[in-house]
């Protein structure tokens, strides 16, 4: 029953190959067998996105998928948006407008936006106050992160 | 906490899906869809199943498709399907309006309707549509074929028709006439959060009158149905504020409401007349 399974996971374009059982969850085996402990567990059922990463380019809950299910899927974590030495325009505009305190849940609001601006670039006010209330930060009462997303969507747009 | 383990399964058809659960399902094997409940579940260990067969590979569930003036809904369509103009006419429009009521945004790209259908919680806005619309449950085992009306297929707080052995391999939607305006409008205490009570309402205009009426009530009662005596309050009459008012007022002393340690049933009586109201005004 608690037979492991060899598994090979793509994470930001490197290949982590790992015998896990059936029963543990992407976010355990990304951070404890993949090494990657950027993203962090928060409330491990799918309520706080502190554990938000990209399958495909699309948000997910890492705490409500096994790693079993993410074989063969394209997984980008909080590690992969640095390009070199240059952290991503969503990175340097936290830093800029003060978006972090204690910095737990800033891995998943990233993600979350990095997915949500490369598939919508053009979010409105609205829209994007509804993208952010996934996550949970209980630190900086969300003005800051809003501000710090809607600065990277200009950035973004203006490079793409 | 961690789910307690479990035999995984990643059957690649259908017909492979079955065989396992004609197996597997009497010992205590359950379906994982996009599994935003089940493995939240699991990881509380309130469930702790022996078995799950992962649909998640299956290609032949990821459908959409109309046929006939119905729209066919695949086990493996995620809810943000429905955020994109995948569905045309005035049931792709109520399927935008509803799907944004829908947890929140890394939720729906993962969670399916059909799982939303088959888990059968009184606050699933899936189960509001499938009752609203008169909707159809395809149910797979190696059986054969069943198909259910949503009316038929649950039964109350999370119980379902659903044998053990069966898979919900579709839901099917009647399309809404064109012209038909729609209105979905639920509340909870936090936007994402679990809906208290969600009202939805669909009408056509006939010589300035409304006609075919539907008046469907999710999240206060034990599961999700039509309203008669609200749908007759609406009838044959002129949209205005006053018919508006009566219709909630017929829906809230129609229903047999839940009640919790947040939510007397006079409460949700008052939700479920405010928001038949303003599903009612929002209708377009």
């Amino acid at each position: 029953m608690t037979e492991r399974r060899a598994i090979t996971l793509s994470v930001n374009g490197k290949d982590y190959p790992v015998a896990v059982e059936p029963r543990r969850t992407l976010v355990d085996v990304i951070r404890d067998d993949c090494g990657l402990t950027g993203t962090h567990i928060g409330c491990e059922h799918g309520v706080c996105g502190s554990c938000t990463v990209l399958l495909d380019d699309e948000p997910v809950r890492a705490c409500l998928m096994f790693a079993v299910q993410a074989e063969g899927r394209r997984i980008r974590t909080v590690e992969g948006l640095q390009q070199g030495d240059e952290l991503h325009p969503l990175q340097q505009a936290f830093m800029r407008h003060h978006a972090l305190q204690c910095g737990f849940c800033t891995p998943g609001f990233l993600m979350l936006a990095v997915g949500a601006l490369e598939k919508r670039p053009d979010l409105d006010d609205e829209e994007l106050v509804e993208m952010l209330s996934a996550n949970l930060c209980r630190c900086t009462g969300y003005e800051n992160i809003v501000k710090a997303v809607r600065a990277a969507a200009t950035e973004m747009k203006a490079r793409a | 906490m961690k789910p307690a383990p479990f035999t995984y399964h990643a059957p690649a058809s259908v017909d492979e899906a079955v065989a396992l659960l004609a197996r597997w399902g009497p010992q205590d094997g359950r379906v994982l869809a996009g599994g935003q409940s089940l493995v939240a579940t699991m990881a509380f260990r309130v469930a702790r199943p022996a078995h799950l067969i992962d649909i998640n590979g299956i290609g032949e569930l990821a459908h959409i498709t109309i046929k006939d003036g119905v729209l066919s809904i695949g086990a493996c369509v995620r809810h943000a399907a429905f955020e994109r103009n995948s569905v045309p006419g005035p049931t792709g429009a109520l399927l935008r309006k509803v799907v944004r009521n829908i947890a929140h945004y890394p939720i729906r790209t993962r969670g399916t309707f059909c799982g939303s259908v088959a888990h059968a919680d009184p606050a699933s806005e899936w189960c509001c549509v499938m009752a609203g619309l008169d909707g159809v449950v395809v149910l797979r085992s190696s059986r054969g074929v069943r198909r259910l009306r949503a009316e038929e297929f649950f039964q109350g707080v999370m119980a379902t028709a659903l044998e053990e052995d069966e898979l919900v391999v579709a839901a099917e939607l009647p399309l809404l006439a064109d012209g038909t305006r729609t209105g979905f409008q639920e509340f909870s205490r936090r936007k994402g959060d679990f809906a208290i009570a969600m009202a939805l309402v669909c009408y056509r205009l006939e010589n300035g009158m409304m006609i075919e009426p539907r008046v469907a009530i999710g999240g206060a009662e034990a599961q999700a149905r039509r309203i008669p005596q609200a749908e007759q309050a609406l009838r044959g009459r002129a949209p205005g504020a006053d018919v508006f008012a009566q219709v909630g007022a017929a829906a809230a002393a129609a229903i047999d409401p839940l009640e919790d340690i947040n939510n007397t049933a006079a409460y949700r009586r008052s939700l479920v007349r405010a928001l038949v109201e303003r599903a009612l005004e929002s209708a377009q």
